[in-house]
């Protein structure tokens, strides 16, 4: 828009701006505030009636004690949420890196039906295939000897089949991207298939790699329906979703532990969306992301 | 990945006993008992003002919340981070802070309507379908307008702005400016932001989950949670599976009208 078109009345109108801006910021963090002001009221404080808005006692030490309690429950819901996200997102970047830098480099015969495939999975989520998923490990439990159900396997071969589709299609974009002319003059000067690779086309691949490695692990991390279906009669397996949701079945008391678990939880991959912002926007405008 | 869908075609027409064995074919009698399952008509009921409502005042909400966010002011960035933490945050843990926020004793929802003199008594929410469903919905649209926003915006990127400098020529006012040229060129955004927030929005599990757990009974069940329930909690696989293939037709649907919007805005673009 060009300068002279701003009125008087617009002017006015935008010194408001970061106004209502901070109270839009404020309305969608106000779950969270107040997660954090729970986390940190003591024991008895929880279930005063009428509650106070803020803590009048502020106990930091919550933060701590929480993983000291139950045997150091709460550890292990973090072990198994580490475990399963980490391992998913390896096994996913490991099949989907060459499987989108062929389709990207190479106009095969099934090449569209291939996409939309990718696009047709993609629309199918894992919960509506609980039954499904759960009733073929069974069978393949049977046959190749391999414990899925109630273990990190199952999960782990869950996460990674239902990210891997969107994982090639975001990455063969930015393959796509790459002109070809770049690794052809690396390979003149001598550089072998590999080397060009690693070189070159996986450093000018980087902003698609990260987004992937962090969209994987994220969508791995806060996982739940399957979680629930799959490991919920082996406790030591629980990942912090389902660790989390069985706080609800105790006293009020302890939700402060709840909340304190929860924040913990989430500040690392609120911190891991913020570095792929930009490409957000960016792998938005390409195509559909999740 | 096709494995499941086969295995769950094949359970719909199946008797599985409790303890997860087939018993043999039983044909359509997996349907008919799903079909006459008093719960099920005011479930799939539910799933449609759900789906519609959520997906609805999200996109009502987004559109004029990217507008916004994409004029620059000072701390735009820092609304734009708090605007992911709600994306980027585990759905079921942000659930949990609002089934805390709305507690009738402990919870500050009704704390805050008490001290503004809304309400005298407190309410307990999620106690009632009247009450839970709306509650659940407000959540579920608050974790899907993040989404939706940043598609929105993405959009407004490929908006050329010597479109807007000819319609000021023109002397065209904002709102036709907004309407004539914005939201045409919006278009493709906002059929893929529509079509993955019903996909969402349809298989949502977590909101319901650990807020009501889709009870009493099933009056707060959507048909991904009554599937869900039939399967992991009454262990009825056989009538889950028959549910989860309506559910598969149904989002296949969709995505098939989404197809024919998109292939018909090909056609309506002239190249």
């Amino acid at each position: 828009m060009s300068e002279g078109m701003v009125t008087e009345r617009s002017s006015h109108v935008r010194r408001f701006m970061p106004v209502f801006g901070a109270l839009i910021a404020l309305f969608f963090l106000a779950p969270y505030i107040q997660m954090f002001f729970t986390a940190v009221k003591p024991a008895g404080e929880l279930t005063d009636t009428p509650p106070s808005y803020l803590p009048k006692q502020w106990v930091w030490s919550n933060f701590t004690t929480l993983f000291t309690r139950n045997d150091g429950a709460v550890v292990d819901y973090f072990r198994s949420s580490l475990i399963i996200a980490v391992v998913s997102t390896l096994v996913v970047m490991i099949v989907a890196v060459p499987a989108a830098y062929y389709v990207a480099r190479h106009r095969f015969r099934w090449r569209t039906a291939f996409l939309l495939l990718i696009i047709v999975t993609q629309m199918i989520q894992p919960t509506s295939l609980v039954v499904g998923v759960i009733r073929t490990f069974i069978d393949l439990e049977a046959t190749t000897g391999i414990t899925l159900v109630g273990d990190y396997t199952g999960l782990i071969l869950v996460n990674s089949a239902f990210n891997l589709t969107f994982a090639v299609w975001i990455l063969q974009g930015f393959f796509a991207a790459i002109p070809a002319e770049v690794e052809e003059a690396a390979e003149m000067d001598g550089a072998g298939k590999f080397t060009t690779m690693r070189k070159i086309t996986l450093p000018l691949a980087l902003p698609g790699l990260v987004t992937c490695v962090i969209f994987t692990f994220v969508a791995a991390w806060n996982e739940f329906a399957m979680a629930r279906a799959l490991v919920f009669g082996n406790r030591s397996r629980w990942p912090l979703t389902l660790g989390l949701s069985d706080f609800t079945q105790l006293y009020e008391d302890e939700w402060n532990y709840l909340f304190a678990a929860s924040l913990i939880a989430i500040i690392p991959v609120v911190v891991l969306f913020a570095l792929i912002e930009r490409y957000l926007i960016k792998g938005l405008t390409a195509g559909a992301i999740k | 990945m096709l494995r499941p869908i086969l295995v769950l075609f094949q359970t719909s027409r199946q008797d599985i006993s409790r303890a997860g064995i087939a018993r043999g074919s039983v044909g359509w009698e997996n349907f008919t008992r799903l079909f006459d399952d008093p719960d099920f008509a005011p479930v799939l009921a539910r799933t449609a003002v759900w789906v519609v409502a959520v997906v609805g005042v999200t996109l009502v909400i987004s559109l004029p919340l990217a507008q916004f966010l994409d004029k620059p002011f000072p701390g735009r960035r820092v609304v734009r981070y708090a605007l992911l933490v709600p994306w980027a945050a585990s759905v079921l843990m942000t659930a949990l802070s609002f089934r805390w926020m709305l507690q009738p004793f402990f919870g500050l929802v009704n704390q805050v309507l008490i001290d503004l003199g809304f309400i005298d008594e407190r309410i307990d929410f999620l106690a009632k379908p009247s009450t839970a469903m709306p509650a659940m919905m407000a959540v579920a649209i608050f974790v899907s307008v993040p989404f939706t926003t940043y598609v929105v915006l993405a959009g407004l990127q490929t908006v050329p702005g010597s479109l807007y400098e000819a319609a000021a020529i023109d002397g065209a006012t904002p709102w036709k400016r907004y309407t004539k040229i914005t939201l045409p060129m919006l278009r493709p955004a906002i059929l893929v932001a529509l079509l993955i927030n019903i996909i969402n929005v349809f298989n949502s599990f977590p909101i319901i989950w650990a807020m009501t757990e889709g009870g009493p009974q099933f009056t707060t069940s959507t048909s991904t949670v009554f599937m869900y329930k039939l399967a992991v909690q009454n262990r009825q696989l056989d009538t889950s599976a028959a549910m989860a293939v309506v559910n598969l037709g149904l989002i296949f649907v969709v995505v098939l009208i989404y197809l024919r919007a998109s292939r018909w805005q090909e056609a309506a673009t002239p190249a």
